[in-house]
């Protein structure tokens, strides 16, 4: 057991300091913001839960949160079990280990909306790699600054490019942790690919995956870079997710109250959907 | 070479497809992009790369965007280490709440912060500095460290602590000498994160600097929307940002997967 | 069950190996009863754990074969070649219950439901652990961890070995004397063909009828514990078994005779020494102090209660002694004799004396 220590607090306290500074008065900006009105000149008047009661209603939140959740809910069930497929067929030792983990790593290093500037050269439909070949090799009409379908693929695929391999790091180094034994046991005892899979490298991957469920839960609810550079929302509305919505009211249109009270709401959402996350993932570990 | 390779070969080439093609792009004639499709560049130049090496606002751009990732990776490190060792070894008032509410500010959506934090940096004078950024990324940075710092610390027995008191060493020379030595592949995970999330976050980046202290990254977004589309150059300067990235990551190969599976959710 | 044969078996980790020291198994011929229990006895890295690998299926041997009651089994994988295997750490499946653990390589051959449930139960009373079924496997101690999977080699009616690699690395001490009779108690009921691998010279010594003694990626003796101790075959045996080992004098043979720093020493019996190296061979047990003999300098003396074993320097050699009652202080000049029954003659190792013919 870890000692009961007071002196902790002096530890932590530059931390602390550090992230509050940078947290709590921003979000106090923030709350601030959510119960005033303003018509301009910095004058505010009290405004109440009016914002929060406007932006709940509004059509077009509802919408941008219908299109995040769907993003969101597409990007975890393709990411999470390819992230697992891919780290089950990996090397577990040799050369190609480091090469591998070295490239697929890559993706995440990129500066975010140097990856929809990539993905817009890439997809361009006469001069990009991907948009010749679809247009001109397989005849496949691909636009996506006209196609909303064309667009929601499109950013879809470069989220599971760029996170991918974030699922596939997790799981692999849940994977290598498990000793031969296992394996070897596993086959004298007659087991199945499958059964070895879901009995002996599932649970082990377990923490993990939870780890990964939960990282590319918050960021994929969070993502704005790479979808904003790589279609600006667009075609129309079709990829406006929430957060893209969130900076058009805020910078765009300067609406300093509507936008607090949404990024409020923004912020309990993901927060609540990653305890629930984590509660649901975690709840056979107590018994 | 067995069967199942195929996959993770399928995996890496969809990974360098788009890559490859921002390097090809980054070596062709802008008259060679516009005129139509070709695989390969078809006269290489290296007139992007020139371009961007001999503008001040393009290479200033790098050394901006360095210079705040390697401030924030130093702050982020140091303050997150005696913080971990804090978590990893004491029990204090509120110590699994004040973890909790470290790890809530990665799920902030940096959306959410970005008006607010340029009204800070402002007040504290801070606007358009390399601080204002490095001290902006601490807000996930931070969190992100401790986490892991104390997942390696966690690994490390308790009695080396205990021993190298009863030797007489004071908690300072203790930590400096013995300690950090024992985890230095943890603070080399640490540090590595929090290069790689400084690095490619640009909407704060953005918010925070007007001129002095623009990011590379920011600069291009200028490149391809106001002085229309010059993608070869774009293509040039995205490669060059690559680059750190690949360095980095190359040092830390033998503790990414290790970096990953430590940490306590 | 089966009775097991290893024919001209060698094994190299290199796919080119040059010599003899490139082999992790030496040349080995080998037959095990159906129904014995055998201990591999040897220290870390000589070649034990490959051995056992080998006759598992997990590995493939480089060169030789490997029958089970005639049949050649050498390239068969694990589950074809119907043997059960339990290893150093307790291996189970955390995530299912007791009863589903030891259902497993049942229900994974196609056993009907209710043969398994009989099975299942059949074993666990075996194991004592019926009361337990249900508990989620994840759940137990170190010890029942591995009774489960030992129960999961024994469930099955067709094994033809049992192999044991180190079972009890991570036991207890007060529980591995409990958990090594409940296994010779195993052996007993189900009389399986067992084979233990450790390091411990006390558990192969206890579980075994037969110890397989290996060093160097070589069988050194096959033999009862007490043949193992009467006479080994090899100094490394000798140093190896019993607590203090052996003492192994270096000596020089001259006139038929035997002489250690000086001094004769009569021996069991006729020897043929080739050239090399010769050593004299005694066990402490067998070594007592006495007004003539070999003089020699008691260096230290250590009680253990029942006995006390003296260390005395006969020249520059040191040479333990096993004594009840009175002992010598330390500095003391004393005198040591050897029983010569038990006085044996090794040349470059390998024993070379012979029994009860006196020279």
């Amino acid at each position: 057991m870890r000692k009961v220590n007071q002196k902790g607090w002096l530890f932590v306290l530059p931390v602390v300091i550090l992230v509050a500074f940078n947290a709590l008065i921003p979000m106090m900006t923030v709350v601030n913001y959510s119960v005033q009105e303003t018509f301009g000149d910095n004058v505010f008047f009290w405004h109440g839960l009016g914002w929060f009661e406007d932006i709940l209603k509004s059509d077009r939140f509802q919408a941008a949160l219908g299109r995040q959740a769907f993003f969101t809910f597409l990007i975890l069930i393709i990411e999470v079990p390819l992230g697992v497929i891919i780290a089950l067929s990996m090397p577990r030792k040799g050369f190609w280990v480091p090469v591998c983990l070295v490239t697929m790593a890559l993706p995440m290093l990129i500066p975010w909306n140097v990856v929809g500037a990539m993905w817009n050269i890439f997809t361009l439909p006469d001069i990009g790699l991907l948009g010749y070949f679809l247009n001109h090799v397989l005849g496949v009409t691909y636009d996506m600054t006209q196609n909303p379908t064309a667009a929601w693929i499109t950013i879809i695929t470069m989220d599971v490019w760029h996170w991918t391999s974030l699922v596939v790091l997790l799981c692999y180094a849940g994977l290598v942790s498990i000793p031969d034994a296992y394996y070897q046991a596993a086959k004298i005892d007659g087991a199945s690919n499958w059964a070895v899979f879901r009995y002996i490298q599932l649970p082990k991957m377990k923490q993990v995956l939870t780890i990964a469920v939960l990282l590319r839960f918050m960021d994929s609810f969070n993502v704005y870079t790479e979808p904003f550079v790589l279609t600006g929302g667009g075609p129309g509305n079709s990829t406006t997710l929430l957060s893209i919505d969130l900076v058009k009211i805020a910078l765009g249109q300067f609406d300093l109250g509507p936008a607090a009270a949404m990024s409020l709401i923004y912020f309990a959402i993901t927060l609540f959907a990653s305890w629930l996350f984590y509660t649901l993932m975690t709840r056979h570990d107590v018994k | 070479m067995r069967k199942r390779s195929i996959i993770p070969i399928l995996y890496i080439a969809f990974l360098m497809l788009p890559i490859y093609w921002l390097v090809a792009m980054s070596f062709k004639t802008t008259q060679e992009i516009l005129g139509g499709f070709s695989l390969f560049p078809q006269t290489w130049t290296l007139a992007s790369y020139r371009t961007i090496f001999t503008d001040p606002t393009w290479y200033w751009g790098y050394i901006n965007s360095i210079a705040y990732v390697t401030i924030n990776t130093v702050i982020s490190v140091t303050v997150a280490l005696p913080a971990a060792y804090a978590f990893s070894r004491y029990r204090f008032l509120g110590d699994k709440q004040l973890f909790f509410w470290l790890l809530t500010n990665r799920m902030a959506p940096a959306a959410v912060f970005a008006l607010p934090f340029f009204q800070l940096y402002s007040a504290v004078g801070l606007f358009d500095t390399y601080w204002a950024v490095a001290m902006a990324h601490c807000l996930f940075n931070i969190p992100l460290a401790v986490w892991i710092l104390e997942g390696f610390m966690g690994g490390v027995p308790k009695e080396l602590d205990e021993t190298a008191f009863v030797d007489g060493y004071s908690f300072p020379r203790f930590f400096l000498k013995i300690f950090l030595p024992t985890i230095k592949a943890g603070v080399g995970v640490a540090a590595f994160f929090c290069f790689m999330f400084s690095w490619v976050e640009l909407l704060l980046a953005k918010t925070l600097t007007a001129v002095y202290a623009k990011p590379i990254a920011a600069t291009m977004t200028k490149t391809a929307s106001s002085a229309g589309y010059e993608l070869g150059l774009l293509a040039a300067a995205g490669t060059l940002t690559i680059i750190p990235g690949a360095i980095v990551i190359w040092f830390v190969r033998n503790y990414i997967a290790k970096g990953f599976a430590l940490g306590r959710v | 069950m089966a009775k097991i044969t290893l024919d001209k078996l060698r094994h190299s980790y290199m796919a080119n190996p040059s010599g003899p020291q490139d082999y992790a198994l030496k040349e080995l011929n080998l037959d095990w009863e159906d129904g014995g229990a055998y201990a591999l006895l040897g220290p870390s890295g000589c070649g034990k754990s490959t051995l056992l690998n080998i006759i598992s299926g997990l590995l493939v041997p480089s060169e030789g074969r490997i029958l089970f009651n005639d049949r050649d089994v050498t390239t068969l994988p694990p589950d074809q070649r119907n043997i059960a295997q339990v290893f150093q750490f307790p291996v189970i499946y955390d995530t299912m219950s007791v009863f589903d653990n030891l259902a497993f390589p049942l229900r994974n051959r196609g056993i009907d439901e209710g043969r398994v449930k009989a099975r299942v139960e059949e074993i666990a009373a075996m194991l004592d652990v019926t009361e337990m079924l249900k508990v989620r496997a994840a759940n137990l101690s170190p010890d029942n961890k591995q009774k489960i999977s030992m129960g999961r080699g024994l469930v099955r009616e067709d094994v033809n070995v049992i192999m044991f690699d180190e079972p009890l690395t991570v036991i207890d001490p007060h529980l591995k004397w409990k958990l090594r009779s409940k296994l010779k108690e195993l052996h007993h009921r189900v009389r399986a063909t067992m084979i233990y691998v450790t390091h411990d010279q006390t558990e192969a010594l206890t579980f075994a009828d037969q110890v397989v003694v290996m060093q160097d990626g070589e069988v050194v003796q096959i033999g009862t514990p007490v043949d193992l101790f009467d006479r080994p075959q090899h100094t490394f045996v000798g140093h190896f078994i019993g607590s203090p080992g052996m003492n192994v004098l270096s000596c020089e043979v001259r006139d038929g005779g035997a002489f250690v720093a000086g001094h004769q020493v009569s021996l069991e019996g006729a020897v043929t020494v080739g050239a090399g190296r010769t050593e004299v061979g005694i066990r402490p047990e067998f070594v007592s102090l006495s007004a003539t003999g070999l003089p020699a300098t008691v260096r230290k003396v250590s009680d253990l209660g029942r006995h006390s074993v003296v260390e005395a320097m006969l020249g520059d050699t040191r040479v333990n002694a096993i004594v009840e009652g009175a002992v010598p202080g330390q500095g003391e000049a004393v005198h040591l004799t050897f029983r010569p029954d038990q006085t044996r003659l090794y040349c470059d190792g390998w024993i070379a004396s012979e029994k009860g013919r006196a020279a």
